[in-house]
């Protein structure tokens, strides 16, 4: 039986234009805030896990990449890897990363550090990133677009890395997003 | 007596991804409340593709015993 696409099936071409536009421009990478809020406010407004269960770009890219174009394995993942232990302590790693990005914007908001436009790619290597930022906007906006970018480019990485080792959506089984959502809908419903 | 089998989810394991509901070409199975997955045995023809596409490997086929 073939289920007929909807339009939400095809939100990994925007995953891979925000991906495009953020290397040419970084401050698209404020976009990306929508892929960070979405699923929030629809977890809290009763619309549950809808959006990893029919809105996530990434997941679908992944499905995509790992599925279609076989890049996947198809092993299981780990047994730690998909424990309570260690997502939640990987969604609590990931927010305590986000906490220090934030504060980078801060200490350049408030003069005390210059900007720095590089990519960090898994919260340690450096990218240059220079050409993508022309000096249009204030440099507070511009950092906040760089770290902001470097989330997005770090977790897809790990998402890929996911795929090829294991599964195409292994990423979701530790997504700070999808951890996020799903003790939202545990505090409301249990 | 003839044997069938029936996805099973691993509810204390469940993502609630619902990777298994987009490929389940019965639409037996759904994500409950974001909490976890679930599977409606009577739709379930134990095809197994819910099991494969599962990242988190928590659903199994299970045998069921029909009259």
């Amino acid at each position: 039986m073939k289920t007929e696409k909807r339009w939400y099936d095809y939100l990994w071409i925007a995953e891979l234009v925000y991906f495009s536009l953020g290397f040419f421009n970084i401050l698209f990478a404020w976009v990306g805030l929508c892929m960070f809020f979405i699923p929030l406010l629809l977890a809290l407004a009763g619309w549950d896990k809808a959006y990893c269960n029919r809105y996530c770009g990434r997941g679908q890219l992944f499905a995509l990449l790992g599925g279609r174009l076989g890049l996947s394995r198809w092993r299981h993942v780990p047994g730690w890897l998909r424990s309570r232990f260690f997502r939640y302590g990987f969604l609590l790693f990931f927010m305590v990363m986000f906490c220090n990005m934030l504060h980078v914007t801060w200490l350049v908001y408030s003069g005390a550090e210059n900007l720095r436009q590089v990519v960090t790619l898994l919260w340690v290597f450096k990218l240059p990133w220079h050409w993508a930022y022309s000096g249009t906007a204030t440099p507070w906006v511009a950092q906040f677009a760089f770290g902001f970018y470097s989330v997005m480019i770090t977790s897809t990485v790990l998402g890929v890395i996911s795929l090829l080792l294991w599964k195409p959506r292994s990423w979701c089984v530790y997504c700070p997003m999808g951890t996020m959502t799903q003790l939202i809908c545990r505090a409301k419903h249990q | 007596m003839k044997q069938k089998k029936c996805a099973v989810v691993n509810r204390e394991l469940c993502v609630a991804c619902g990777s298994c509901q987009k490929v389940c070409p019965m639409g037996a199975i759904r994500v409950y409340k974001g909490l976890y997955a679930i599977t409606d045995g009577a739709r379930c023809i134990g095809c197994g593709r819910c099991a494969k596409e599962c990242p988190a490997s928590v659903i199994s086929l299970e045998a069921r015993h029909e009259n």
